[in-house]
């Protein structure tokens, strides 16, 4: 065009030989086709879009999902359990202790020489001969499950909670928020330890689910659902708030939809991605919560391993075998990276606030 | 509840008045006069135009007159029937509304089909998904949109098409009447004729009245049979679109009109404009008397006392001032 | 030329856009914002630009002054400030010579200000940045400022913050802002959008009078025919990032020729057709991710030819009255004059 308008003074346009049939009227399927529309893309597809082009995010997919295969298969394929002490040919090994990575013992090499197959030591063992592996795969397994627990029962508190706080509005939800301002200034890990320690002294220590988890573990549950879904609550809540404004409620209402029916078709929909965002984001504080007690002590019960109390009982042998502090360190900063890139990286994808 | 009366007007509004509560300080409430004594009557396929500016009241009026906001005081009549809070749900089939912002007014997450089919949902109006599916397809077809686009998302469309599915879902449950709030002033100027024409059209066809509020006077004019202007909370002047037009009387109206910008060069160079002078006054700190008296010309001691009620000055013209 | 004649009278434009390119990197691909547009302001007079959202209007008003946000830049094209290409001043430059000689107020007079800060201390600080005042003379220089863009009561004002103001009073404020440093140019981005009519109608009147003071060129951008009717010696319309149509308003609003300006005057109620249906432009705005080959319009226009889908048509001058429109129908029907027959 600025071609043309430069070269217009010298040039006259119906000589630059234009053929007279393209003046003839376009029809109306040739007009159509100007006119196109983009393929469809609902709100999720568009947002999966968005999250697979996030470099970060796919590498953290994708080391969680590792992560998760790992645990999954390596009790399948290595021989050893994870609070078994090895044994060379149903016989007590005592230089079995503190290997290096791909090291074996001593009876394990006279075993090897004598045609006989040892499934390597990838990690080393451990102080007690234990196959180091397996113990941080477990205790990767532990951490997670825990993360995710405490994550779900975060979600579910903080969801009802802050749902009912913000739809009802008003009174009901100035008083719930003070609650919620309460809770959030009581200290956390102080909590975890009185807890502890009064659980030890009332829980059955027979109750399956005690037996199963030990004290602390119950501990941190029930701190998890007493205190960390505050947080959880207040989004909830300033999300419906928001939704409330939109005049999409207001219209429901004109039609006369009653509360339920905004509820289950409005609101619920619209929150949802915030509320998967948080949860995401939610995962890596819980585990990092659980390590953190778990190397304080404070954590699962011995056999039971997980990374936090790994790395606790590592620090012993911090001088002379570092691996083995090493290997669940990583993992934890693996695990907590990850979930923290995924999570914003939902958030670039789905959260509406950013969406243009 | 007569039988003369309900023949006549479709929508009655008697001395309707909708405080807020404003908290003003420590345990201090103040009351936000929104409407204040509004009275109007709608005949069956009419068009009533609300006009003013931001604040004076004409969305509370569309949204206290379909129940969403409890009105504080004075009557809604509809077919002559008293609409109260308990009742309110047998109009809700008669009685919609269409939105002004069609980005906000839609759910993002809902599919076109799921938008219009809602109130269909919410009232029960169909046997089979089938026939859900067709009677949206019909809805569709009726303003204007292409049948496949019936399983998009909304964040697809522009604000044109988006306020067609707002008015499709408002016509979804065959209302006799429409609030329709600021309905294209969130468009382009080249697709506000487009709204505007299938409103006009609708109404030919379906019969239904509609509520027209705007702060555009021109489209206002165009759209409706008669006019009422409003200026803080009360209801200052109302005629017939072209009688309005033609020979205003309240003071605010003639600033109003004069103050439109006319697309036409020559006019508006030759447009003797009456410029008010000072802002609105805020609803929480009313004047005395006639609510327009700080920014009249002609204002003077008696406005300050009363507050003039509205009357008639032949033809159903209704004015409400002290001095013209 | 013919245009300028009848504008300037043989003044030279204190801005002149040439061949201005701007595009905006997005996810879903490059965006062509503005394509090609050019046109010249004369000094002391008013330009308006008319389009509607997605035209590109505000974008080049945003190229002039540089302000793009992070993912657009001018990708071609000059815009020559007293013959002077700004286009190539570093950001050093550009960050002196804005306020100085061009000056911007836009369309949400709450958002431009900062509600931490008094609206005195705001125009202070803007005449401490632009003028060699001190801090006496700026806070007098500021009352006046206030004075001159008709606040009362300017010495308690000026001690308020932006919330304490009403909309109409902020927007004058932006404009007191403006204009310290007695810009030569006034860039205004839908400056009434946000207003009631009779506050517009004030601020439109404040903007003429302030005008004809200081002897400043406004660029008024809105969407809005009636402000362009009111306020414009010269107009540009704009569908799609690409020019359609310049002239003086009174070639735009009587002898439009490019279809969709004739579409967009119909489709507008007037006091003369408020009986008669409106004929209104049909299809939808276009969508700046597939912009047709050829012209913005096509799509919509009712006189679509095969060209029209093809090829980008050419700016020609009408017969008529000498002004410019980009349309193909002008081509095939002849109605267009070149430079040389005329000037002859």
């Amino acid at each position: 065009m600025s071609e043309l308008t430069e070269n217009m003074p010298k040039k006259n346009p119906l000589s630059l030989q234009i053929d007279p049939k393209r003046f003839e009227p376009a029809s109306e399927d040739e007009k159509a086709q100007q006119d196109v529309m983009h393929a469809s893309t609902s709100f999720f597809r568009d947002g999966m879009r968005k999250l697979m082009k996030n470099p970060l995010a796919v590498a953290s997919i994708i080391t969680i999902v590792v992560i998760i295969l790992m645990i999954l298969i390596v009790p399948k394929v290595v021989p050893y359990g994870y609070d078994e002490i090895i044994r060379v040919n149903g016989s007590r090994d005592k230089t079995v202790t503190n290997l290096a990575p791909f090291q074996y013992s001593e009876k394990e090499q006279a075993a090897i020489a004598a045609g006989e197959t040892i499934f390597p030591h990838i990690m080393g063992t451990d102080s007690l001969g234990r196959d180091y592996f397996v113990r941080v795969v477990e205790g990767a397994k532990v951490s997670l499950s825990v993360g995710l627990f405490a994550s779900i029962l975060v979600l579910i508190i903080g969801v009802i909670y802050g749902s009912i706080s913000g739809y009802k509005g008003g009174r009901v939800d100035l008083i719930m928020m003070r609650i919620v301002d309460i809770i959030y200034s009581l200290p956390d890990v102080l909590i975890i330890i009185l807890l502890s320690v009064v659980l030890n002294q009332t829980l059955d220590p027979n109750n399956p689910i005690v037996k199963a988890l030990g004290t602390n573990m119950v501990a941190i549950f029930v701190v998890f659902g007493l205190l960390y879904w505050v947080s959880m609550a207040r989004l909830v809540r300033g999300e419906i708030l928001q939704i409330k404004n939109n005049e999409y409620i207001l219209a429901a209402q004109a039609m006369g939809g009653k509360s339920g029916h905004i509820i289950r078709t409005h609101i619920i929909p619209n929150c949802i991605s915030v509320i998967i965002i948080t949860t995401a984001l939610q995962i890596p504080s819980a585990i990092f919560t659980e390590s953190f007690l778990s190397f304080m002590g404070m954590g699962v019960q011995a056999p039971m391993p997980s990374l936090g109390s790994l790395a606790n009982s590592a620090r012993q042998g911090l001088q002379s075998y570092p691996w083995q502090l090493i290997f669940p360190a990583v993992l934890i900063v693996l695990i907590v990276l990850a979930f923290n890139l995924l999570g914003d990286g939902l958030r670039d994808a789905f959260d509406p606030k950013l969406r243009r | 509840m007569s039988e003369t009366n309900k023949s006549e007007y479709l929508v009655e509004v008697n001395h309707l008045k909708e405080y807020f509560p404003i908290r003003t300080g420590w345990g201090k409430t103040t009351m936000l006069k929104a409407v204040d004594d509004v009275s109007f009557a709608i005949k069956p396929g009419e068009t009533l135009g609300l006009v003013g500016e931001s604040g004076c009241g004409k969305t509370t009026v569309g949204r206290t007159l379909l129940h969403l906001y409890k009105p504080t005081d004075g009557e809604i009549r509809f077919n002559g029937e008293l609409v109260t809070s308990k009742n309110v749900h047998k109009f809700r089939k008669d009685m919609q509304m269409v939105f002004q912002d069609p980005y906000s007014s839609l759910d993002p997450r809902m599919t076109v089909e799921d938008i219009i089919g809602e109130p269909l949902d919410v009232h029960k109006l169909y046997s089979t998904k089938a026939e859900r599916h067709q009677k949206v397809l019909d809805l569709m077809s009726l303003v204007g949109l292409n049948a496949e686009h019936a399983t998009r998302y909304i964040h697809e469309f522009s604000g044109g098409q988006r306020q067609r599915i707002g008015i499709a879902r408002a016509l979804a449950v065959n209302p006799k009447f429409i609030v329709c709030d600021e309905p294209v002033s969130a468009l382009d100027v080249s697709i506000q004729a487009q709204v505007i024409n299938m409103f006009e059209e609708l109404r030919e066809k379906l019969g239904v009245a509609y509520l027209f509020i705007a702060h555009d006077l021109l489209i206002v004019h165009h759209i409706s049979d008669r006019i009422a202007v409003m200026y803080l909370g009360h209801m200052v002047e109302m005629a017939e679109a072209d009688e309005l037009n033609d020979n205003p009387i309240h003071p605010y109206t003639l600033s109003l009109l004069s103050a439109v910008p006319v697309p036409d060069p020559e006019k508006a160079r030759a447009n003797k404009r009456i410029i008010l002078e000072g802002d609105v006054p805020s609803p929480l700190n009313m004047p005395s008397g006639c609510p327009f008296r700080t920014r009249c010309r002609f204002a003077t001691e008696q406005c300050a006392k009363e507050r003039p009620a509205l009357t008639d000055r032949g033809n159903g013209h209704m004015v409400a001032c002290w001095n013209k | 030329m013919v245009l300028e004649q009848k504008l300037e009278n043989g003044v030279e434009p204190i801005l002149k856009v040439v061949d201005l390119h701007t595009s905006f990197s997005t996810d879903k691909g490059e965006v062509q914002a503005v394509n090609g547009l050019s046109f010249n302001l004369t000094p002391g007079k008013t330009l308006g630009i008319v389009g509607e959202s997605g035209s590109g209007k505000s974008v080049t008003s945003y190229s002039i002054m540089r302000i793009l946000e992070g993912n657009g830049k001018i990708t071609g094209g000059h815009v020559y400030f007293n013959g002077e290409d700004i286009t190539q001043y570093s950001e050093k430059q550009m960050a002196e010579f804005r306020g100085r000689e061009i000056s911007m107020i836009f369309q949400d007079p709450m958002t431009s200000l900062n509600p931490v800060y008094t609206v005195g201390n705001q125009i202070c600080e803007a005449i401490l940045l632009n003028t060699k005042a001190n801090k006496e003379e700026a806070k007098k220089e500021a009352i006046e400022m206030l004075e001159l863009v008709g606040i009362n009561d300017a010495e308690k004002r000026f001690k308020q913050y932006p919330h304490e103001l009403s909309g109409g009073m902020r927007q004058r404020v932006m404009i007191a802002m403006a204009l310290v440093a007695k810009p030569k140019i006034l860039i205004a981005d839908e400056p009434t959008t946000a207003l009631d009519v009779t506050i517009q109608a004030q601020i439109l009147e404040l903007m003429m009078e302030l005008q004809k003071k200081l002897n400043m060129a406004i660029i008024i951008v809105t969407h809005d025919l009636g402000v362009i009717a009111q306020m414009a010696d010269e107009v540009v319309v704009m569908y799609g990032g690409r020019i359609c149509e310049r002239g003086t308003a009174d070639d735009i609003f009587y002898r439009p020729c490019h279809e969709y300006t004739k579409g967009l005057l119909r489709s507008i109620p007037n006091v003369d057709n408020m009986n008669e249906k409106l004929i209104p432009i049909e299809g939808t705005p276009i969508n700046l991710l597939d912009l047709p080959k050829g012209c913005a319009f096509c799509a919509r226009c009712t006189k679509t030819m095969k060209i029209c889908m093809e090829e980008v048509p050419p700016e020609l001058r009408m017969p008529a009255d000498g002004h410019l429109a980009s349309c193909w129908l002008n081509v095939k029907e002849g109605n267009y004059v070149l430079d040389e027959e005329v000037s002859d």
